[in-house]
């Protein structure tokens, strides 16, 4: 119950400041949930961390949907230390395209994160110091987080996957 | 200066600095990653850290595995702390899932993750220790990571990279020898520790190698994401066990050392208090326990939790169920979930994305060691060559945690 009032607070307060630019608002497992544009990212994470008092910057991930307009979400994981409220952020962004501002300018922990982001979904972080790949060689040429690159040898024929049912 | 570029000097005959490689095979990182540092005399005039030498794509195969066959990839993540990662894990999925533990199958997992957390403190520490020359301490103290393994054995019949438990609670119940064992390590090990204590705490040559080297303010610290005993060296209270109880750690009492100046001596001294409380959260789960009705050591979830064995042939429905499992065909809710638990380094975070797959569509794992380790080349700088090996070994990176 608790936890829900915070949350509105939270939201009243974003939805105020931000308003149509704050989307898909959900709250799975007390987890206060909501997408927002690439254009504004920075404010919002700005307005949280200064105004909010969000000052702990958890994660920075990605996830691939495929066939979407917009099919790759960023996605950032903030924390509140002091009231003890996480909130999760998505930014959905073109896959032809994935261009977003970096967030090492709020919080220089981000750097990392960033870069674990561009090496393994190709996000490119604009203004990141350092956008290098990080955990995969250089020359790897593609970014195998994405759904279309499998995990196994296609060319195997005891690995196929529909034998495993998937 | 720019951290991230290495610059060589090999080929400038008038350099005064000096290109140094350490790693990614070098016996003071512990671990297989690189640093390039150019060196000036005794002094680190800038560094360049090159991680990933044993990524082996943990995200990407997640993708490809039910539920219960990640639990092995994530041994592999802190191997030092194996159950803790395990146990992360286990109560991700049983947080999707909605199922509440029975109270003796949370305390078993408290005193096996609090025991983890005493093993990855010994190593670090002891490894400071070692790195400051003092190797009494290091052979000292880590034979009782030997009888914590040696407990790990007797629950789960694996020592360091457990695989230990399962989705709704443990395989089986811990027997008699273990808890003999845990009785033992309780009754042996706080008098090593002391000991180990008296030979370091106090000692003029640990303090003049570790005192007010790599200080860290709390501001930096929470601008670079640290969490963890490195975090609260600094002086921040930061711990999920307290401020996001799970696995019912609010039932203990136990206290949150911090430092003040965040140095390599706060570390150690963070960390071996950290293990005084281990020791009393275990001693509370083992009373606890008696109150708690016997034999019970999984949640009753037959849907989710593999039926034993003999069940499997004898009965249809366990029969039905097992198959269930075994395929990843659990009905689990389309939903997200992230959940942190406090690991040996810090957070460890599991965000985890299931679209009613066999397998998650999408599983995150924030991995204190990665989130930590990005500070340390920008904070070498300046730093005395040896002072950053020291300090390298108080951030306690485990490589496996850092490349995933």
């Amino acid at each position: 119950m608790e936890e829900t009032t915070l949350n509105n607070n939270i939201l009243a307060k974003l939805s105020d400041k931000f308003g149509e630019k704050v989307t898909g608002v959900s709250e799975s497992y007390g987890l206060l949930t909501f997408a927002t544009t690439k254009d504004v990212i920075i404010n919002v994470l700005s307005f949280l961390k200064n105004d909010l008092s969000f000052n702990f910057l958890t994660d920075i991930t990605a996830v691939h949907y495929p066939g979407k307009d917009h099919g790759i979400a960023v996605v950032y994981h903030l924390h509140n230390m002091v009231e003890k409220v996480r909130i999760r952020i998505k930014v959905f962004i073109s896959e032809q395209n994935p261009t977003i501002p970096t967030a090492t300018t709020v919080w220089k922990g981000a750097n990392w994160m960033e870069r674990e982001t561009y090496d393994f979904f190709g996000v490119k972080f604009e203004g990141h110091p350092d956008l290098r790949r990080i955990l995969n060689m250089d020359d790897l040429g593609v970014y195998p987080m994405l759904k279309q690159y499998p995990l196994e040898d296609p060319n195997r024929v005891d690995k196929k996957d529909e034998f495993f049912g998937r | 200066m720019n951290h991230n570029h290495p610059v060589f000097t090999d080929n400038d005959p008038q350099s005064e600095l000096v290109t140094l490689n350490l790693g990614p095979t070098h016996p003071a990182t512990h671990g297989v990653f690189q640093n390039v540092l150019q060196l000036d005399g005794e002094r680190i005039v800038s560094g360049v850290s090159t991680i990933g030498y044993i990524h082996r794509a943990f995200e990407k195969i997640a993708e490809h595995r039910p539920f219960y066959q990640i639990t092995p990839l994530t041994d592999r993540l802190n191997y030092c702390s194996s159950p803790i990662n395990n146990m992360g894990w286990h109560m991700t999925v049983e947080k999707l899932l909605n199922i509440q533990m029975p109270k003796r199958v949370d305390y078993l997992r408290v005193i096996i993750m609090e025991l983890s957390r005493i093993a990855d403190h010994i190593i670090c520490n002891t490894i400071i220790g070692q790195d400051t020359g003092a190797t009494t301490t290091f052979l000292y103290l880590f034979q009782f990571r030997e009888h914590i393994y040696e407990i790990f054995e007797e629950v789960c019949g694996a020592r360091l990279t457990t695989n230990i438990g399962r989705i709704g609670g443990f395989e089986r119940d811990f027997n008699d020898i273990a808890f003999a064992k845990i009785d033992k390590f309780l009754k042996e090990f706080p008098k090593a520790l002391k000991e180990f204590e008296n030979l370091l705490t106090r000692n003029r040559i640990f303090i003049d190698r570790t005192a007010g080297v790599a200080e860290v303010t709390k501001e930096a610290a929470l601008e670079y994401s640290w969490t963890g005993p490195l975090l609260r060296a600094t002086g921040v209270d930061y711990d999920v066990r307290v401020s996001d109880p799970y696995s019912s750690y609010q039932d203990f009492d136990f206290e949150v050392p911090v430092g003040t100046s965040g140095d390599i001596y706060d570390r150690y001294l963070v960390r071996n208090e950290e293990m005084w409380q281990s020791i009393r959260i275990i001693e509370q789960a083992l009373v606890k326990l008696k109150t708690e009705p016997k034999g019970i050591f999984h949640a009753d979830v037959p849907e989710f939790y593999l039926p034993p064995k003999q069940e499997v042939y004898n009965n249809m429905e366990a029969l039905i169920y097992h198959f269930k499992i075994v395929m990843g065909e659990i009905d689990a809710p389309k939903a997200e979930v992230y959940h942190a638990v406090e690991g040996g380094n810090g957070e460890l975070g599991f965000y985890l994305i299931n679209d009613g797959g066999r397998t998650p569509y999408r599983l995150h794992f924030r991995r204190p060691s990665f989130i930590n380790y990005q500070m340390f080349a920008p904070m070498s700088e300046g730093m005395l060559l040896s002072d950053a090996i020291i300090n390298m070994s108080s951030m306690n990176i485990i490589a496996g945690e850092l490349d995933a």
